[in-house]
């Protein structure tokens, strides 16, 4: 399966290709090139993927294969830097995702994209993100993920700040940036710690349950009262938390939406923002096996974030925000699936329960990337008609925009858990994972869910009904080329539910049976609901005085929420106040008082001491003889008696 | 055949010619009078040539052919300077050290 | 013993020949006569070469530096017609400097000389050289003899023709 390698090379010959002729092109042609090199690289991975999942198991286990596997550095016979693929069931699921989610972004682009400047630039950056984040999938190895990791980051951070003359958009693209690198040093030195005890950098050898040898070395070590592999794997987790953006990293994930509606579909919530859920699957035997604590730890991270995010979102006016804060929440449930999951074991041919987590946070991350794909490419069609971000300029828009508003509606739906629409199943095996560890949790995580359902239908009521607010044009309803990916997103919504997705992706690699868990389901849905009809009654004619009164029942609470808990500010006071005032400044005096001044006093006797000597070079050949006569004469004395 | 001289005679005097040279190449200002001390330190090698040759080396003719050439040489090198030399003055109608600040015309 | 004194005088006078006139040829302001004491010196170099029984080595010396250096040199000075040298301070840190340089080189050199021992010569010679042999050593090619160097030196002597004519042309 060689070929697999073009799902990589194609979107980078379209950077390539669009980089550096992209400002000869004329018009669209740049973006049909770059269309039409990710609809290769689609129609590959759907293929890899035919392939890939009806390959033999063995012993009902599917196997994990690597076609091609280079050796890139060797710096000792067991440590060394391999670039390759690595075909599995996640990474080949995150494949099909991508390539899903990218082309309709690709074919989306041509028509929100029509006009604006750099559009080469626009999708030269798409194919470098795509060929980024395929690269991050199919990674044989920790390291080779950690590069990719940086491309994508790097890809983000062009996209993000691709309106540069912009003010927000670029120091939200620095945010994204330096808030994800900084958690990218911790993912690093995790890397470093665990390979300095594994010897490997391998996922192979680290996921191998049969290879449990190479952890032997860092048995019994610790720091500061921690278990050192702790410390690794929690290290790998914090990178992880910044490009997934979990509490308190996930700062830059709202500023992150002033880039183009398209891009925030692609990147910031369908596939790089779920990077950090698949790398801790792609972990997830380390966790499990050997720091079930730091595993534990981060379900109730994510818990915790899920939970903010969502009443974060209940307040935000500007519905990107929502978009991007039900993003982070949804990302929470996706960890919390996967925190709270244990190793299947095997039976017959059939997976146990206990893997039920690992398989819905895969299912999640599935479904979850084609309705928020589809929430925010249908968001960039309502703000290309209408220009604004903010609900108050939105209202009756579902006259205007039929089809916009109809699978807009089959995104809520799915997102709010309502069968028969594919949130519903992944959602529920969420829960049910949830209960099976600590029933608490799973309430915790039911009231999330129905948080999640009134926001969304508050979105969803304050844009399509409610009071309509003037606009000076006719609003429209979007270009074909825009409406057609929604339709497809729509489509795959409503049927991704009904896949048999336990047989493709478990913990084991084993079949795993979905199957509901009626009172779990039953439950959730009617929460659903029940906060869906809150919404419609609050939200639905826009006249009801009852969100204002909530709003000044819940006084400060409601203000904290709407400025989104003071977390932005806690930064700004930490960076600035604490970090700029007591380490940055001195350093900086250091720095040019002390470092420089070494260096401009080398300069300066240097400068005085090629005046004191300037008299020589008179360059006349006199004073030369002279001097030379004069050195041969004392050296010729040195010789004699000395 | 004894000397009536020893070597080393001869030899300080071709040293104090060498010196004079050198004193003369050092200090003169025009360029004339620069050749002429030049040509002192090379008529005083010369001398050393020859001397050396006659008392060490008497059955060879090394030296006294090196003196040849080397008088056949000087020539040469005076009558390129002076060339040079009458072609700055005409240029600067000067041919003093202190007055030759750049080659090109 | 007559010729043996007579000998040693005619050397002190061509030794003092040399050192006054050389020391003479570079101090004096006036160029012509600067020419005009390089004229002794080189004489005295001449008588020295016969002294030492090199009579062709002295012929030529007289031939091409008197006969026709410093004819160059007189022609040049007149046609420049720089004769005096601008005046400059009489005792300036170089020309301190160049006398230092000077006299303490050739107390140096002179101390080096008389107190170094020679090597023994066994058969010493005073002969004069035949001609012949001068003759055939310059035109020979065998191991000790001097046609290559001799060819170089007429290339020489060619080239620097050329030369001195192309330099020194006027400019049309």
């Amino acid at each position: 399966m060689e070929y697999t390698l073009w799902i990589l090379i194609l979107p980078l010959l379209g950077f390539l290709s669009l980089g550096l002729l992209g400002t000869r092109l004329k018009g669209k042609s740049a973006g049909y090139i770059g269309t039409a090199l990710l609809g290769l690289t689609a129609l590959l991975s759907y293929f890899t993927a035919w392939q890939y999942f009806s390959m033999d198991r063995v012993d009902g286990i599917r196997q994990a294969l690597t076609p091609v596997n280079w050796t890139w550095m060797r710096f000792t016979d067991f440590l060394h830097i391999d670039l390759g693929i690595l075909l599995d069931p996640i990474s080949v699921m995150m494949l099909v995702v991508i390539s899903t989610v990218s082309l309709m972004v690709h074919i989306y682009s041509l028509g929100y994209m029509d006009g604006e400047k750099g559009f080469q630039r626009y999708y030269a950056f798409l194919g470098l993100f795509t060929f980024s984040m395929c690269g991050l999938v199919v990674a044989t190895n920790i390291f080779q993920m950690y590069i990719f990791w940086e491309l994508v980051g790097v890809s983000s951070y062009l996209l993000i700040g691709f309106y540069y003359t912009k003010p927000e958009a670029v120091s939200a693209s620095k945010k994204a940036f330096i808030v994800t690198r900084f958690a990218d040093m911790f993912f690093l030195m995790g890397i470093l710690l665990l390979s300095y005890f594994t010897k490997t950098f391998d996922f192979g050898l680290l996921c191998d349950p049969a290879n449990q040898s190479i952890f032997a070395s860092a048995a019994g070590k610790t720091f500061l009262g921690g278990a050192v592999l702790s410390w690794a794997t929690a290290l790998i987790f914090i990178g992880a938390a910044g490009k997934s953006a979990m509490f308190p990293l996930h700062i830059w994930l709202p500023d992150a939406m002033e880039g183009p509606t398209p891009v925030s579909a692609l990147i910031h919530a369908a596939t790089m923002v779920v990077a950090g859920v698949y790398l801790v699957a792609r972990l997830f035997p380390v966790y499990f096996f050997f720091t079930p604590e730091v595993l534990h730890g981060i379900a109730y991270v994510a818990a915790f974030t899920a939970l903010y995010a969502a009443i974060v979102a209940c307040v935000q006016t500007d519905i990107k925000r929502v978009l991007a804060f039900s993003t982070i929440s949804q990302i929470g449930f996706m960890l919390v699936a996967l925190g709270v999951s244990s190793m299947g074991t095997v039976d017959n041919g059939l997976e146990s329960h206990e893997g039920l987590g690992y398989m819905a946070s895969m299912f999640h991350l599935f479904t979850h990337a084609m309705f928020k794909a589809l929430l925010f490419l249908g968001a960039g069609a309502i703000i290309h008609t209408v220009h604004s971000n903010e609900m108050s300029r939105m209202g009756g828009l579902r006259k205007q925009m039929p089809i916009t508003h109809i699978t807009f509606l089959v995104a809520c739906l799915a997102i709010a858990g309502i069968p028969p629409f594919s949130g519903f199943f992944s959602k529920d095996e969420i829960l049910t994972a949830t209960f099976m560890f600590k029933p608490w949790l799973g309430v915790v995580m039911t009231f999330i869910a129905a948080l999640t359902a009134f926001y969304m239908f508050r979105l969803y009521y304050n844009i399509f009904w409610g009071k309509p607010a003037q606009h000076e044009h006719p609003l429209h309803e979007a270009p074909k080329n825009m409406t057609g990916p929604l339709v497809f997103l729509a489509l795959v919504t409503v049927v991704a539910g009904f896949i048999p997705f336990g047989k493709f992706v478990s913990s084991t690699g084993a079949a795993y049976i979905i199957h509901l868990d009626m009172k779990v389901a039953i439950t959730s849905v009617v929460i659903a609901l029940i906060s869906i009809l809150i919404a419609w009654k609050f939200y639905c004619k826009g006249t009801s005085t009852v969100p204002a009164k909530m709003a000044g029942f819940f006084g400060p609470l409601y203000t904290a929420a709407k400025h989104r808990f003071y977390i932005d500010e806690v930064y700004q006071f930490i960076t600035h106040k604490i970090i700029f005032r007591c380490v940055s400044q001195p350093l900086a005096w250091f720095d040019r008082h002390i470092i420089d001044g070494i260096l401009n006093g080398i300069g300066w006797i240097t400068c005085r001491g090629s005046l004191a000597f300037r008299w020589m070079q008179t360059g006349q050949l006199q004073s030369y003889a002279l001097l030379i006569i004069l050195g041969a004469l004392i050296l010729l004395c040195i010789s004699l008696f000395c | 055949m004894e000397h009536i001289i020893p070597m080393e005679y001869y030899l300080v005097v071709s040293s104090i010619m060498f010196f004079a040279g050198i004193y003369g190449f050092i200090t003169r200002k025009n360029l004339i009078a620069v050749l002429i001390s030049v040509e002192l330190v090379l008529t005083s090698t010369d001398i050393n040539f020859a001397v050396f040759n006659r008392f060490l080396f008497p059955q060879h003719l090394e030296g006294m052919f090196f003196t040849l050439f080397s008088i056949g040489v000087s020539a040469a090198e005076t009558a390129v300077a002076i060339a040079i030399i009458i072609n700055i003055y005409r240029n600067i109608k000067s041919t003093e050290v202190r007055n030759l600040k750049n080659l090109k015309d | 013993m007559q010729d043996a004194i007579l000998l040693k005088f005619v050397f002190y006078f061509l030794a003092a020949v040399i050192a006054v006139f050389s020391v003479m040829a570079v101090t004096t302001r006036r160029i012509l006569r600067a020419a005009t004491y390089l004229l002794f010196v080189l004489f005295a170099t001449a008588g020295l070469y016969f002294f030492l029984n090199y009579s062709f080595l002295g012929a030529v010396q007289l031939m091409v530096y008197a006969g026709g250096v410093i004819i160059l040199y007189i022609f040049s000075i007149l046609l420049t017609s720089t004769d005096k040298e601008s005046k400059s301070p009489m005792f300036s840190l170089r020309r301190w400097l160049a006398l230092l340089a000077s006299i303490g080189g050739i107390c140096l050199v002179s101390f080096l000389l008389l107190t170094n021992v020679w090597p023994t010569v066994y058969e010493p010679s005073t002969a004069e050289v035949p001609m012949k042999l001068i003759g055939k050593t310059l035109m020979g090619t065998e191991k000790g003899q001097f046609l290559l160097p001799f060819e170089v030196m007429s290339v020489l002597l060619l080239a620097c023709m050329v030369g001195g004519i192309l330099i020194a042309r006027k400019r049309g």
